[in-house]
Order: C-alpha cells, then sequence, then structure tokens
C-alpha cells in the first residue's frame, strides 16, 4: 500500500482508553506502530483536544507525555489517535501582536492566524558550515553590557539572576533600546514565558506597549496556574517561529524566555516519573542536550538576512551559579550576565557582577570600525583593574581600610567611582558606547598611569585624564 | 535493493533502538534502520536481540521498521582528501550535507566521506615484482600544498605487487595496485588510494618510542611551564568561560605539529563556524601556507544527535593514527571529553545498565584510558616515526576538580593544564592555573630545550616557579596583615611575580604578535624577567627601595616586551636586557 496513504489511514484511528495515566505521562497498550516523537491526540470525555507526543515506543506499550496534562482525563474515556508525524506549529509573520499558548494556540481570544508554514517544533541542527559568525554590535544602551559584555547580534547570552532580583527590567530596557549602529531594521520580539507569575507577562506587556512595539511581539505564555507540562514545549514553539521570521522573512528576532529554570523543572519531573537514572540534583542526564536544543536555534545563517538572538532569563536556584541549570546553560551559551544580590542590596542598577560575566562574541564585534578602536583593551584594563579592586576590599575587610598603601586607596576609590558612575544608570537610560566608554576611561583615570597595563601608551595619551576628575591624592 | 535484513525494530528511546529477529548481526555492525536509513550501530547482543545506538535523530522510527546490515563494522574512509574537510561524528561531510538538505541537516542523507571523482596526482614508489606488506608506503599524491599523502599498503595485506598504476592521475574509485596474496586461497589483492579502518580499533605500529621532543604550542604558560610533548596526553579541565576552548584553538593554530584533526564535541555551532571562517585565512608560521591545509574538522555541535557524540572521538583518533602511520607529527584536540562522556552516560542510561558514580557507566574509566592509550610517539610499520598527542578538554560540572571525568582522565593523562576560575574573571589569559598544572614531561623534554634553545633553560624554569610557590605563601601573609608588613625583600618576590604575570603568563589571543612566542623568544623573556629578580634582589640587600625599582621606566617596557618584540626580533631582547642592567646599575650607584 501506498505508505501516505497509509499513514493517513493509522492517523485517523482512534484508540479508545488508555492503560495508565501518570502524572503527564499516558501509557496505550496494543496500539499499531507508532513513532518516536509523533505527535498525538488525546480526547477527554467531553470531547477536548489535548496535544502530546510519544516518548518510548515498542511492540506493547507506547508513552505519550500530554503537554496540556492529564488532570481530568479517565482511562477508559479517553481516546488517544497518533497523526503518523512530528509536532508542527504553524507559522506566519501574522503571529506578531498576538498572545498564544505554548502550543502556539491563541489565548488573546482571536482566531488562529492563518498559517503560511506548517514547521517540526522540534527543529533541526544547523550545520555549521552554513552558519554566519555574528559579529554586529548591538547598542543596548547599558554601559556595563555594552562596555564589557558586548551582545553581539544572533548571539546567546543569557541572564544569570536570582529571585527578587530585577533581571525583567534589564530584559526589558534591553528589548527597548537594543540597536544596530547605522541600520534601520525590520525587528520582533518572540516572548516565551514558562511558569511565571500573570504580572511577569503583565509587566513585559506593559513594556512592550508602552514604547509602542506591541505589534511587534508575539508572547507564547505558559504561566505558573498552567499546566507545567506545557513549559516543555513553550520555547520551541516560540523558537520555531523565530526561525520562520528569520530565515523566511528576514527579519531581526530578539527571542527572551524567562523562566529557564522552570523550563528545566519540569523537564525534571517527567523524568523522575519515567523513572530514569539522574544525574546531578536529579536533573536528567540529558538535561545538557535538551537545553542545547534550545539555545543552539539562534544566530545567523549565510545568504539570509535575518537573525534570532536570545536573552533567556534564568532564576538561579539559592543564587548558585555552580547548580546544573545556570551551570550547564554557561556551558552552551555565548557568555553570560550574572546578578549579584549584594549591588541590588546597595541599590546598583542593573546590579550585574563585574567578574563572573562575559561574553564570548564580544571580541569580534568590538573595536575600530565596530565601536570605538579602544575598545577591546580598555574593557580588558577595566575587568583587571574591577579584579584587583575586589581583592583590595577583602584586604580592607581584615586589616582596615586605613592600613592601606596609597596605591591600593586609589584601587578602592576607582572601585567605587566605576560601580556608581559606570556601571549604574536608570533602567530608562540609554546611553551612547562613547559615552560608555568615556566613563570607563573617566574611572581608570583615578588609577596611576602606571597601573594601566592592558592599554597602549598611545590610548593613555589619547584618553588617559582626559575626562575631569579628581587628581590623585598627594604623597605618593 | 539487495540488502540484508538484520532484524526489525522493536522499542525506540530516543538514540537507542532495540531490536529482535537478530541473527547474523555482528557485534558493532554498522546498520542502516527503517526506510530512511538512518546510520546506526549494533551495541549489545543477546540471544535474537539487540541494542543498536543511531548516529541520527530517531523521530518517526517505529516499531516493526527493518534494519538493514552492512556486514562492516563503523569504519571511516582513510585517503587523500581528508584535509580541509569538515566531517560530521560519523565521518559525513558537513559540505555535502549541506549541498543535499541546505542549512538545517536533514535524516538519512546519503554520504561519501572522500570525494570519489576528484583526480590526484599519483606517483608510485615501488615497482612490480616488488613484495610489499602492511604499512608500507607505495606511493605519494601531494594532498595540499604542504602535505604530502602517503598510501600505504592497509594493515593485514602483503604480498608480491603484481601491478601498479604508473604516475598519473587517478581518482579514489580506480585501483591502483594489484597484490598476488601470500595467504594461500586469498586470490589477487586490488588496492585504490583508500582504505576503510574500524573507528574503535587502534591502528597498528612497529614499537612505541620514548617522548622526549616538546610540542611547541607557542604558548609561554604551556611551553615554558608545563611543556606537553609529542606522542603526549594532555587534561585541560575548566568551568565554563575559563578559556578551554581558546586554548585549543590557540594550539590548533600555531603549534607544532604537521597536521591538526579538531573534534567539536557536543559544543556550540558557532565555535566550528569560527574556526571554518579563520583558519583558511591564518598563515602557519613555519611553511607559510594556510592552516586550513593541515586541519582536519569533526563537528559534532551540542545540538547534533548526542551518539555521534559518542563515536566522534574515535573518528577523529583514528583519522589522526592513520596521518601518524603516514609519518606525520598529529595534534588532536577533542573539546569537550565531557560532553563525549556525558553521551556515554545518556546511552547507558538508555540501556538501563546500572550506574556507577554520579550516573556516569561503570566502564567510563576503561573508555577514557583506551582513548588516551591511542597516543604516542611510534615508529611505524614503515619505519618511519610519527606521533599522535591528544589535547583534551574536560569541562567539570560546576567547575569542580573532584568529578569522575576529571578525575579518570587524571589517572590516564601525564600533563594537566587546570583552569582557574579566579583567573579567568580577572581576564588573566591562558587562565592556566601555576598551582594545580603539572607536567610529567618535564625531565624527557628538557635535554631538547637546553640544547636547541638555551643551556639556563630548566634552571630559569626552576627558579621561577619557586618564586611563584613562594609568592602564594606571602600573599596569604598579606591577606591577614596587608603588604606593609613584609620586608622590602619578600615584597619584591610579590613585585617580580606580578612582573611575571603580567608579562610572560598572560598572553593575548588575539593580538598580532602576542597570540604565540617562538621557543626563543619565550626564553628571552623569561631570562630578562629574572635579571630583573637577581639583581634587584642584590640591590635591595643594598638598600635600594622597592619603590625605586618599581619606577624604574624600562619595567614599562619589559611589562609591553611580549607585544612589542615580534618573534623574528628577537635580537631587540639584547638591547632591551642592557637597558634594564644600565637602569639597575643607576639605581646602584645612588646606592652605592
Ligand atoms: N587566551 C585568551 N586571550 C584572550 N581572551 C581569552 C583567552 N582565553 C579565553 N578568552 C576569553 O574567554 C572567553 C571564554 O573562553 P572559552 O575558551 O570559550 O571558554 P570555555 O571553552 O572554557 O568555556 C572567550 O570568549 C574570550 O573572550
Ligand atoms: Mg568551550
Amino acid at each position: 500500500m501506498d505508505k501516505d496513504l497509509k499513514k493517513r489511514l493509522l492517523s485517523a484511528r482512534e484508540y479508545v482508553g488508555v492503560d495508565q495515566i501518570e502524572g503527564p505521562l499516558v501509557f496505550v497498550k496494543n496500539t499499531h506502530p507508532v513513532g518516536y516523537r509523533e505527535l498525538v491526540e488525546c480526547r477527554d470525555r467531553k470531547g477536548n483536544i489535548r496535544l502530546g507526543t510519544v516518548m518510548d515506543t515498542s511492540a506493547d506499550v507506547a508513552v505519550v507525555q500530554v503537554f496540556e496534562g492529564t488532570s481530568g482525563l479517565n482511562m477508559p474515556e479517553t481516546r488517544v489517535s497518533f497523526k503518523g508525524e512530528p509536532q508542527t506549529l504553524g507559522v506566519t509573520k501574522k503571529m506578531l501582536g498576538r498572545v498564544f499558548n505554548g502550543l502556539g494556540q491563541p489565548r488573546d481570544g482571536g482566531a488562529a492566524p492563518r498559517a503560511v508554514r506548517h514547521i517540526d517544533v522540534n527543529g533541526r541542527p544547523v550545520n555549521p558550515v552554513a552558519r554566519e559568525y555574528p559579529r554586529d554590535f548591538i547598542q543596548t544602551g547599558i554601559s556595563v553590557i555594552d562596555g564589557m559584555n558586548t551582545l553581539i547580534r544572533g548571539q546567546k547570552l543569557p541572564i544569570f539572576s536570582g529571585n527578587g532580583l530585577p533581571h525583567n527590567e534589564l530584559a526589558a530596557q534591553i528589548t527597548r533600546q537594543a540597536k544596530v549602529k547605522g541600520q534601520d531594521t525590520d525587528f520582533a520580539v518572540v516572548f516565551a514565558a514558562m511558569g511565571v507569575k500573570h504580572d511577569v507577562a503583565r509587566y513585559f506587556i506593559d513594556s512592550f506597549e508602552k514604547s509602542g512595539v506591541l505589534e511587534k511581539v508575539a508572547l507564547f505564555l505558559s504561566l505558573a496556574d498552567d499546566p507545567s507540562i506545557e513549559r516543555i514545549i513553550t520555547p520551541r514553539s516560540a523558537l520555531t517561529l523565530a526561525e520562520h521570521l528569520a530565515f523566511d522573512e528576514g527579519m531581526h528576532v530578539l527571542v527572551v524566555m524567562t523562566d529557564m529554570s522552570n523550563y528545566c523543572e519540569s523537564l525534571r519531573e517527567i523524568s523522575t516519573l519515567r523513572g530514569e537514572i539522574p544525574s546531578r540534583k536529579g536533573y536528567p542526564g540529558y538535561l545538557y542536550s535538551d537545553l542545547a536544543e534550545l539555545y543552539e536555534r539562534s544566530g545567523m545563517l549565510k545568504g539570509f538576512k535575518g537573525s534570532i538572538t536570545q536573552l533567556p532569563i534564568l532564576t538561579m536556584p539559592n543564587d548558585d551559579i555552580s547548580h546544573p541549570i545556570p551551570d550547564l546553560s554557561g556551558y552552551i551559551t555565548e557568555g553570560q550576565i550574572v546578578f549579584e544580590r549584594d549591588m541590588h542590596a546597595r541599590g546598583l542598577y542593573p546590579p550585574v557582577a563585574g567578574l563572573p560575566s562575559l561574553s564570548r562574541l564580544m571580541k569580534d564585534g568590538i573595536g575600530e570600525g565596530m565601536t570605538r578602536a579602544d575598545h577591546p583593551h580598555l574593557a580588558s584594563q577595566l575587568f583587571a583593574a574591577y579584579s584587583y579592586v575586589k581583592d583590595v576590599r577583602n584586604l580592607a575587610s581584615v586589616i582596615g581600610e586605613e592600613e592601606l598603601t596609597p596605591l591600593d586607596h586609589q584601587y578602592m576609590e576607582f572601585g567605587e567611582h566605576f560601580e556608581k558612575k559606570f556601571i549604574n544608570q536608570r533602567a530608562d537610560e540609554d546611553r551612547s558606547i562613547e559615552e560608555t566608554l568615556d566613563r570607563g576611561w573617566e574611572a581608570l583615570s583615578l588609577l596611576p598611569a602606571e597601573e594601566l597595563h592592558r592599554v597602549t601608551e598611545d590610548e593613555i595619551d589619547e584618553y588617559y585624564g582626559t575626562v575631569a576628575v579628581r587628581k590623585p591624592e598627594a604623597g605618593l | 535493493m539487495n540488502e540484508r535484513i538484520a532484524g526489525t525494530v522493536k522499542r525506540v528511546n530516543g538514540p537507542v533502538i532495540e531490536a529482535s529477529r537478530i541473527d547474523d548481526a555482528l557485534m558493532m555492525e554498522m546498520i542502516f534502520v527503517g526506510e530512511q536509513r538512518l546510520v546506526g550501530e549494533v551495541i549489545k547482543l543477546k540471544g535474537e536481540e539487540a541494542v543498536i545506538q543511531v548516529y541520527e535523530d530517531t523521530t518517526g522510527v517505529a516499531p516493526g521498521d527493518n534494519i538493514y546490515g552492512s556486514g562492516e563494522a563503523l569504519s571511516v574512509s582513510l585517503g587523500p582528501g581528508l584535509i580541509g574537510t569538515i566531517y560530521d561524528g560519523i565521518q559525513r561531510p558537513l559540505e555535502s550535507l549541506f549541498d543535499q538538505s541546505g542549512e538545517f541537516i536533514e535524516k538519512g542523507l546519503s554520504f561519501q566521506a572522500l570525494d570519489q571523482e576528484k583526480k590526484w596526482d599519483f606517483t608510485p614508489l615501488v615497482k612490480k615484482g616488488d613484495f610489499v606488506s602492511s604499512g608500507d608506503i607505495i606511493a605519494t599524491v601531494q594532498e595540499t600544498q604542504r602535505i604530502e599523502h602517503r598510501i600505504m599498503v592497509p594493515p593485514g595485506r602483503e604480498g608480491q605487487i603484481k601491478s601498479i598504476a604508473c604516475e598519473g592521475s587517478y581518482t579514489l574509485r580506480e585501483t591502483i595496485l594489484t597484490l598476488d596474496s601470500t595467504v594461500p586461497g586469498t586470490g589477487d589483492i586490488e588496492l585504490t588510494m583508500a582504505q576503510n579502518w574500524p573507528i574503535r580499533k587502534p591502528r597498528p605500529t612497529a614499537d612505541r618510542r620514548p617522548l622526549n621532543i616538546p610540542l611547541i604550542t607557542g604558548q609561554r604558560v604551556i611551553d615554558t611551564l608545563f611543556p606537553l610533548a609529542k606522542g603526549g596526553t594532555v587534561a585541560i579541565p575548566g568551568g565554563f568561560g575559563t578559556g578551554k576552548t581558546m586554548t585549543q584553538h590557540a594550539i590548533a593554530k600555531w603549534c607544532d605539529a604537521d597536521i591538526i584533526v579538531y573534534i567539536g564535541c557536543g559544543e556550540r555551532g558557532n565555535e566550528m563556524t569560527d574556526v571554518l571562517n579563520e583558519f583558511p585565512e591564518l598563515i602557519d608560521p613555519s611553511t607559510g601556507r594556510s592552516l586550513m591545509e593541515r586541519t582536519i574538522l569533526i563537528a559534532n555541535t551540542s545540538n547534533m544527535p548526542v551518539s555521534a557524540r559518542e563515536a566522534s572521538i574515535y573518528t577523529g583518533i583514528t583519522i589522526a593514527e592513520y596521518y601518524r602511520d603516514q609519518g606525520y607529527h598529529v595534534a588532536i584536540m577533542a573539546d569537550s571529553t565531557s560532553r563525549w562522556a556525558e553521551a556515554l552516560r545518556e546511552l547507558s542510561g538508555r540501556m538501563e545498565e546500572m550506574p556507577a558514580e554520579e550516573g556516569f557507566p561503570a566502564y567510563l574509566p576503561t573508555r577514557i584510558a583506551e582513548f588516551y592509550e591511542r597516543a604516542g610517539y611510534m615508529e611505524t610499520l614503515s619505519g618511519k616515526e610519527g606521533s599522535v598527542s591528544i589535547i583534551g578538554a574536560v569541562s567539570p560540572p560546576g567547575g569542580d576538580f573532584s568529578e569522575p571525568v576529571t578525575q579518570h582522565t587524571r589517572r590516564f593523562v601525564r600533563c594537566f593544564w587546570g583552569l582557574d576560575r579566579q583567573l579567568a574573571n580577572a581576564r588573566h589569559y591562558p587562565a592556566i592555573g601555576w598551582l594545580d598544572s603539572y607536567s610529567e614531561y618535564l625531565n624527557d623534554i628538557s635535554p631538547w630545550w637546553e640544547e636547541r634553545v638555551g643551556p639556563a633553560w630548566a634552571e630559569d624554569r626552576r627558579e621561577i616557579l619557586e618564586l611563584l610557590q613562594k609568592e602564594v605563601r606571602l600573599q596569604q601573609i598579606v591577606k591577614l596583615v596587608g603588604p606593609d608588613a613584609l620586608p622590602d625583600s619578600q615584597r619584591f618576590i610579590i613585585e617580580v611575580c606580578t612582573v611575571f604575570k603580567n608579562a610572560f603568563l598572560q598572553q593575548n589571543a588575539f593580538d598580532d604578535i602576542d597570540r604565540y612566542s617562538t621557543a626563543e623568544k619565550q626564553m628571552r623573556m623569561l631570562a630578562i624577567i629574572l635579571l630583573y629578580w637577581r639583581r634587584g634582589n642584590e640591590a635591595i640587600r643594598r638598600g635600594v627601595t622597592i619603590v625605586k625599582l618599581r619606577r624604574m621606566k624600562v619595567l614599562q617596557e619589559i611589562i609591553k616586551m611580549k607585544l612589542t618584540i615580534a618573534n623574528d626580533k628577537v635580537e631587540r631582547f639584547d638591547r632591551l636586557e642592557a637597558k634594564l642592567e644600565r637602569s639597575l646599575d643607576r639605581l646602584g650607584a645612588i646606592y652605592g
């Protein structure tokens, strides 16, 4: 028999009754041979359809993970059909300006926009030979990012935050202010919420509305009170649309995903239910590969106009950066913006920790012709000096500030200035890259020029002390 | 299609397939699953059942699908055309996959690891009637401007040459040599320029040789403090962002190996793109040719199927051994071996094997050992010398070196470059910590340095390491009571170490001059810093203050010498040295 015909006939077949329900998993015995990761429709007794996917298939039983949860399903009356192909999302540019659930179904009361394509939500690996290495500098107007941890178009740069820290504010500020110098481009924002509260979603919607970009934003919301299993599919739906916008429509897409920790927890839940051998902290051994499947869906492709820049947000359990979620993310993403609770407590915004934060793509996107020629050396010098400040502060806390050498005092002063005048800024303050770099030099000018090993003599001649600052104390 | 059906799919659990109705399938046999012909390998046989790992995404595979056998172990194709190619974990050329499926990799694509159409200029080295055996070099082909590919008799074959193609252009499909086999009853053996070899089996050699030649990497902290020998093994463990990949890239670019095999194992797609963009543009300092002319890339990025990640390491090392057998020095980088170990863990978990530590299978240490054992400095079957050096990155969870992969790797490597989070945070790169790292090759390679570079090398190196060790203790005191509590003589140790760290250890991979240093430049730089130490120490003893020493103008020049004195201008160190001597003389004169 013709294979396609056979597939269609089988996908119309409906099995009445299931054999076991456990958490979000449904077990169906005696089916026709169903394919791994096939899309599944579960019809509850009221006739509502819930979607799922096949996670394990054998001659005896198919294990189905139901994205909308299993609450309200019973064994005898649940009807299951297998669709013969993986889950797809119908995509179109018209999805911008709309709100969807994690599966991509409208939750704003409107009708589903007519799709121009149906794409497998799981995505496929990009061939490395087809990638275009990202190098376009995005000015976010935020000094600690632009100056020290530059965001590049096509980068995946997560925010490692903690509960109660202003990651939403920062993500919203980046979304509002991000621009590429000298380019007026077609941009879009895809926002994926996983397990966050309504007010977080509200906050972002309001922020998009205020800056007048709401019609450029597609939201995929799977909120705290939605079934937790839906979080597994939410970022996949969002990224599927993002790929369509970037590579079919030529748009520059910024994808904000929050909170990745909730996503990982759902993954752990399912893994535990299936009795899989856990690796660290109960998370499955494949957490790395699974996260990579999401994070790697970013970047640029040769010969294509668009790009996908990812800004995932995750809250570090207990502010612990070595916890598997931030740890594995850091191994996959192209850097990280790390928040420090202590800076937040001191009233600094954004509370971005100077040292553990990193942008791996910065090196190719800054310097002459991109930002300013002195940028690479300046950033490196700021890191080095600020790292020494941390040592001096530790020392001061032991021996007392008075006992510090004059040079160390200068470092203390530099540190203060750097945090208050360089890092700290208002949530609506949009600094040009030149202003950011000048502020960097202003801070460095508090140190003796001989201390600046990472900048060149020429750079010192040109920028050192040019911005009005107090003279170093006499007596050194 | 005239294929052998080896069994049928019984269960699909991610990349692991349980198969039934198995009878003649071979262990490690390469098989194809379903009508899409997904590539897989038999990894377990039990009665009528088998476990198969599939190297492609198994979406859509269903119970009852056919499994086709190939009759051969999972192998790589070896021959001219490997160099300059980027492959996936099972040696599918990514360019050819791109031609078939575009930007995104589809499943079930057909492939030829080596170009079968391309004609190579063939120069025979043997003639009709000669007797040749395993590993003998029978011909050469100029594979790239820089690499002469030496065509060898495959291991296990020997006989008298019945006919050999004359000099000319041939494709890999054409028979170039016919042997009258010595093994009775096995008829003639026809050879082409390519051969196959199973990836999990080390290629044979004649003998192992001692490791006494350093692999010069151009990275000062490595070559001077913790050197690697040609044929040696090293692990680079480090948390994320500490510089594993950058270090591997730097070595791939500048080390003095003939051939580089770079395996991106479960890491970022953009990093492979970066290499693909950058290497063809970079010029190898020793030959003046593009770096791509000595490089083979293997990419199983983190979003590619996990089982191919497990295979990628073996694909890479087999290719490395093949060039070693031709008499080349090969360096292989695996970034990161932890992803390979995790792939083992995932597959083992899906097979429901009993886990040992942290979910890793009990055979993890054996696998790690087997891999590193494939390194070495060898006498080849044809009597040449060749080596494979393995440089493996390790990505410990949470940056904690006590985890199983780091610990087991440590047992089987003889050199250890531990990346330090503190250094990386301060943007001190390469962030190789000088307290945790070590090299067991030191004594064996010291004679090379002393003969070729400078007689004082080992002694200078020892002295600076000793200072670094002293400095740690002094810093502990400083942390408690502040630097003022130390006498100038001790503060000067800290001062010299600071200079050494800034001027020598730190090396900027992005600076055109600093990105690599020749052995000679390294030795001269070290000598100048030690001159500052020895004479400065003397001056302090005579009453010169540390502030005066620090204020010497020449010190700024010393700190920036790495950036200002190019590799081919080492004579300028003479001037700098003289200047330092003069400044010190002047200080000495004042205090007399
Ligand atoms: N030798 C070096 N010179 C300059 N920068 C470096 C060097 N090594 C690392 N870096 C910086 O550190 C970042 C992370 O390095 P990488 O090698 O990618 O880390 P890992 O592979 O350990 O996660 C790089 O993007 C680069 O900015
Ligand atoms: Mg890396």
